[in-house]
Formats: C-alpha cells, sequence, structure tokens
C-alpha cells in the first residue's frame, strides 16, 4: 500500500520536477517565460500523436523535447531579438498551445494510448521497497534525477554554468566581458522548452497514457511557482516538486476515501498549497531579492 | 545577414495605428494557411469566419454580447498594465462575480422587486474586487508575485463554482442538472433593442470603457498609472505610492470583471450552472494588448476578439472546422500584435555583414 502510494507521488511529482528545472535555467539566465502550461501541453499533445502514428514511446518522448523546443523558439524570437515584453509573450505562448494543442489532439480524445514501460536496473531493482520505487521506473524519471544532478553541477560547477548565471544577474556586464548575452538566452530559452516538452510528454505517456484537452491542468504554472520556491537551486526543486507530488495524490487518496469533504475542496488543495508557499517563501523581501537573478524579465538590446 | 533593432528616438505614431492592423493581417494570413492545411478553401474558410458573422442581425447581437465582458474585463486588465500590476486572472474574479451576484436571485427566488438587479450588480463588482483583493493583499503584504496568485485563484474560483452549483444551489426541481433556479425576471439583465438578445451588459461595457479612457486622459489618476507602471522610483519623487496602485489597479479590474461576470450569467445564461465562460477572462488579455491598453482601442479589439468566438462556432456549423480554431486564431492574434508592437520602439535594419562583437540571434 504504502509503496503503491509512494509510487503514484513519484508519478505526479516528476513532471513538475522537469519543467520547473527547464525553467529554472531560463530565468538563472535572466528570461522570465512564462509559457510553460503552453510548452508543456505542445509537448504532451506532441508525445501521445508520435506513440501514436508509430507504436514507439520512445520516439513520442522525442517529439515531445522537440515541440517544446521549437515552440520556446517563438518565445525566444519575441522577447530577444523582437524584445517584446517577457510576461505578454509567455502568457500569449500559454494561450496559443492550449489553443493549438487542442486544434491537433481532437482527433486524438479517446484513444487508448501507448503507456511507456519501466526499464528496471539489474540488480538495484532487487532491492526491497527502494529498489520498486527507484530503479523500476521509466526513462523519464531516470532522466528527471539526472537532470537535477546535472544542472545543479552545471550552474555551480562548470564554466558555462557560471556565465549563464552571470547573465542573469547582469547582463551588461556580461556583455561588456564579451559573452554573447542573445545566443545563451536563446540556449536557455530553448532548453526550458525541451524540458517543458519532456514534463508534457511524461503527462500523456506515464502519469495518464491518453490525450485529454488542457490535461496540463495548471501544472506548467504551478512548476513556475516551485521555481520560486526552490529559490532557483536545482536540489530544492526535487524537494518542492516531491511535496506538491504528496500534495496531490493526498487529495486524490482523500477523495476515495469519502472523508466527507467534497471533492472540488480537496482538487483546490494543490492550488491553494502553492498560494501558502509563495507566501512563506516571499515574505522576507530581503531573501527574495538575493536570490532572484537580478535582471529577470528586463529585456536587453546590445549596445554597439 | 541578420536584423537589427534600432531605438528610435520617439515613439512612432504611424505605427501606434499601423501595428495592431498588420498583426490582425498576418494572423488572417497564417489562418488561411492553417484552413489550407486543413484541406479547405482559404478564402471559404476566412469568409464563413470573419465575414459571415457580419451579416445577419441576429449574429450582431451575439456579437455585443460577447464583446460585452471581453471589454469590461480588458479595461480593467489594461489598468493592471500599464501600472505594472500582472492581474491574470480575471477568469477567476469574473467567476467569483458572478456567484457574489447571484446570491439573490438564488436564494430568495420569491423576491420580485425592481431593488434586486442593481443590488446583484453591485454585489457581483464587490465579489470581483474581494477576490482581486487577495493577490493585492498578498503583493503587498507579503511580497508574493501576484501572476502566480491570481492564477492559482482561478481554478480554486472555478471549483468553489462547481460544488456550489453541484450541492447547495442546485435547483432541486431541475432533474438533477447541475444548476440553480432560473432567475426571476425582475433579476435578468433587459435587452437594449427590440431586435435581439443583445442585454445592457453592451452598454456598461461602453460606458465604463469611456469613462476610464477619461480617466486615463484627463485626471491626476491616470498620470499616476502610467507614471508607476513605467518607474516606480520616479512615481515616488512624484508622491505616488506603487503599494496604493497595486490595490487600486487590482480591485478596479477585479470589479470590472465581477460585473462581467455577474451580466453574463444574469443577461445572457439566467441562472448559474458550472461553466459560465469560454475563457473571457483570458481572451480578455488578448483584448488589452491588441487595443494598445487604451480603453477606446480595446472597445474595438473586444469586438475582434467576440468575432472570433462567432467566427469559430459559424466556421463549425458551415465547412465543419472545429470550433478549437478559435483559440488558435486568439492566440496567433496576441503574438503577431506583440511582435508588431517592436515596431513602434525600435527601427528594424537589415545588415549584411555582423558587427564585430556583437550578439546575434
Amino acid at each position: 500500500m504504502l509503496e503503491a502510494i509512494l509510487l503514484t507521488v513519484i508519478t505526479a511529482a516528476t513532471p513538475l520536477v522537469i519543467a520547473a528545472l527547464g525553467e529554472l535555467v531560463t530565468e538563472r539566465a535572466g528570461v522570465l517565460n512564462l509559457g510553460v502550461e503552453g510548452m508543456m501541453i505542445m509537448g504532451a499533445v506532441m508525445a501521445f500523436g508520435a506513440t501514436q502514428v508509430t507504436g514507439s514511446p520512445y520516439v513520442g518522448i522525442l517529439a515531445g523535447i522537440a515541440a517544446g523546443a521549437v515552440f520556446s523558439l517563438l518565445f525566444g524570437i519575441l522577447t530577444l531579438t523582437l524584445v517584446a515584453n517577457q510576461v505578454a509573450t509567455g502568457l500569449a505562448l500559454t494561450i496559443l498551445g492550449l489553443g493549438l494543442s487542442g486544434q491537433i489532439g481532437e482527433s486524438f480524445v479517446g484513444q487508448p494510448g501507448i503507456k511507456l514501460q519501466p526499464l528496471p536496473i539489474p540488480f538495484l531493482s532487487d532491492i526491497p521497497l527502494l529498489g520498486p520505487l527507484l530503479f523500476r521506473q521509466d526513462l523519464i524519471f531516470y532522466l528527471s534525477v539526472v537532470l537535477v544532478v546535472g544542472i545543479h553541477w552545471f550552474l555551480f560547477r562548470s564554466r558555462t554554468g557560471l556565465k549563464v548565471r552571470a547573465i542573469g544577474d547582469n547582463h551588461a556586464s556580461a556583455h561588456a566581458l564579451g559573452i554573447n548575452v542573445i545566443r545563451a538566452r536563446y540556449f536557455a530559452v530553448m532548453f526550458g522548452g525541451a524540458c517543458a516538452g519532456l514534463a508534457g510528454a511524461q503527462l500523456s505517456l506515464v502519469y495518464t497514457p491518453q490525450w485529454v484537452e488542457n490535461m496540463t491542468a495548471g501544472r506548467g504554472w504551478i512548476a513556475l511557482a516551485l521555481v520560486v520556491f526552490a529559490s532557483w537551486r536545482p536540489l530544492r526543486v526535487l524537494a518542492g516538486g516531491y511535496l506538491f507530488g504528496a500534495v496531490t495524490i493526498g487529495q486524490l487518496h482523500a477523495q476515495a476515501l469519502g472523508i466527507g469533504i467534497p471533492s472540488q475542496f480537496l482538487s483546490a488543495l494543490p492550488y491553494v498549497a502553492t498560494i501558502v508557499v509563495l507566501i512563506i517563501i516571499s515574505h522576507n523581501r530581503r531573501t527574495t531579492l538575493i536570490n532572484t537573478p537580478a535582471s529577470l524579465g528586463k529585456p536587453f538590446v546590445p549596445e554597439r | 545577414m541578420r536584423i537589427e533593432l534600432q531605438r528610435r528616438s520617439e515613439v512612432s505614431r504611424l505605427f501606434s495605428l499601423v501595428s495592431p492592423l498588420l498583426a490582425l493581417v498576418l494572423t488572417l494570413f497564417f489562418g488561411g494557411i492553417m484552413f489550407w492545411t486543413l484541406g479547405k478553401n482559404p478564402f471559404d474558410a476566412l469568409y464563413s469566419f470573419f465575414i459571415e458573422p457580419l451579416l445577419e442581425v441576429w449574429s450582431l447581437h451575439e456579437l455585443a454580447i460577447k464583446a460585452a465582458p471581453l471589454i469590461l474585463i480588458g479595461v480593467g486588465l489594461s489598468i493592471c498594465y500599464r501600472s505594472n500590476n500582472w492581474n491574470i486572472g480575471a477568469e477567476g474574479q469574473f467567476t467569483i462575480g458572478a456567484i457574489t451576484g447571484s446570491i439573490l436571485p438564488v436564494l430568495y427566488p420569491e423576491w420580485h422587486s425592481p431593488m434586486i438587479l442593481p443590488l446583484m450588480l453591485v454585489m457581483g463588482m464587490i465579489g470581483g474586487a474581494l477576490y482581486a483583493g487577495i493577490p493585492a493583499l498578498l503583493k503587498t503584504r507579503f511580497n508574493t508575485n501576484e501572476i502566480l496568485t491570481s492564477l492559482m485563484l482561478v481554478y480554486i474560483a472555478q471549483l468553489y463554482l462547481d460544488w456550489l452549483v453541484r450541492g447547495p444551489w442546485r435547483d432541486p426541481q431541475g432533474y438533477n442538472f447541475p444548476q440553480t433556479k432560473a432567475f426571476v425576471p425582475e433579476a435578468v439583465l433587459p435587452e437594449v433593442l427590440d431586435s435581439g438578445r443583445a442585454h445592457l451588459a453592451i452598454v456598461f461595457a461602453i460606458v465604463v470603457a469611456v469613462a476610464i479612457w477619461f480617466m486615463m486622459r484627463f485626471m491626476l489618476k491616470g498620470f499616476e498609472v502610467t507614471v508607476l507602471g513605467q518607474s516606480e522610483r520616479a512615481g515616488r519623487f512624484a508622491g505616488f505610492s506603487a503599494r496604493r496602485m497595486v490595490w487600486f489597479s487590482m480591485l478596479l479590474s477585479g470589479a470590472l470583471a465581477g460585473l462581467a461576470g455577474i451580466s453574463e450569467v444574469s443577461g445572457s445564461i439566467g441562472h448559474v450552472q458550472p461553466s459560465i465562460s469560454p475563457g473571457y477572462g483570458f481572451t480578455a488579455i488578448i483584448v488589452a494588448f491588441l487595443g494598445r491598453l487604451n480603453p477606446l482601442g480595446i472597445i474595438a479589439s473586444g469586438f475582434v476578439l467576440a468575432l472570433t468566438y462567432l467566427g469559430g462556432e459559424a466556421a463549425q456549423l458551415s465547412i465543419g472546422i472545429s470550433d478549437k480554431v478559435s483559440r488558435v486564431f486568439q492566440g496567433l492574434l496576441l503574438f503577431f500584435v506583440l511582435s508588431c508592437d517592436t515596431l513602434i520602439h525600435y527601427r528594424l535594419r537589415l545588415v549584411r555583414h555582423p558587427a564585430p562583437g556583437g550578439a546575434h540571434a
């Protein structure tokens, strides 16, 4: 029983962790992309479609990643090259993504999907409790763990990561040092898009292997909140993601048990939790200021 | 070869007017391509999407019905966005306004009085304003990001509405349908003309838009909105308070979204049900930007976006295209509006060889 519940928590947390990690890198480079929800749903619909056509969920994963990355490129062109307002453009990305995915996925509605199968790791998967939880998982879960560690290493231990953080904290100085701010930001935005696409693929291939319109149900926005919650640190994203996964699954189990609280109130819990967490994290103005990348959301036009 | 931006020394008046139109043309062009890839004749499709709804009296009434909430919400949002307060939860404020405005006709269905309608409208505005007050309070008191909180509150409002109409507010004689009793005639927003369904909401919308335009153009408060939005520091020197502006803009836009909500429920639907809006609160964001955050522009853009809703319905009937196309149109439109706005502030230049040390995209 405990094992089953923990497994569902992990499955619910994985897309949040992945999407939040991608957005974390984007924001570390000083770009606020509010289009996570849109990129995620595009990843979900393309992953589902590609899987249906080819029969292989692995092709689906690639399609999801590609969809997220290409879609984020639109955001990049608008905000980085054309210096459009980042908040408004992110909203546009979400609105367009929700509409386009509904249009693309119309014929997928009701089709049974193909679930991404677990890849047990030899020996490790035989450990009691931990084995089934951590080592008998699907590829996307393993990727999420690799991403957490990899991004932490990249940002805080590598030279390029240092440059990314420099760009996010002061793009004018970074530019003066000869760093190509715009190009780096394009990469950061597309990395965020690819991660959001992968997170979407997880939803339509693992979490609920089918296509439902608007199936992201605000997870892209929760991922954005997670980045703030994690104060832009990858390891904390992992913790926050699992906390939210636990809330989501906890309320589902409470609904199944029928404890006398209306189901709508329980369904609202993850959203209430997001607000509460944001309050706790943001109320100290000084720590927020220290943690937030200083150039976040500010446009940059190179002087020459 | 690449494109380089050169900042204009002052805002281009020409492009302020041209850019929304250019965005419309580009949207139509790409929309045509989309219809073509769907295997439809693009000209027929665009005709039935954007022209046909304008040819019949009844559908002009529908256009006004759909434009009214978009304009009301869009005008409120324009004040928020101009002052740098990113309220994107208008859909939630719309929902709560519809709920609080409906308290009287749902709980006192026997009450027949001409007083009921004005009370409903006021209560709807109060409800919407209070709900928008939550992100305002959190922003001013706890420094919380209003984008995320206002959006989370949308989901919460929709779930609350769902619970209400399936639970305590459900009509016991309603054959188990999740909806309330129909409003008494006194609680229904009257129609404007004899020729069709369009009700008072469109009048509210235009009056509000003109009033807010007047405020922005001729009153100190409007100046305060603009200054604080452009530079909080400059605003402080002028003695304006950014904190009070958070409250002002959020409460105002919340009240207008609430007014839109109760007007929609009272005028168009006649009872409360789980789904009361085809995403007006989100579409109004596009309306606000397409109208260049100017209340008079928003009247025009409200009708344009209302047309995308109607066109979607018409195209579904006449050429068998899913009405989801309207969402795609709306998204495309916002994209092109934002990219064309660049032309207002920057000159585009084609550069043949990359300048040394310059950033290229």
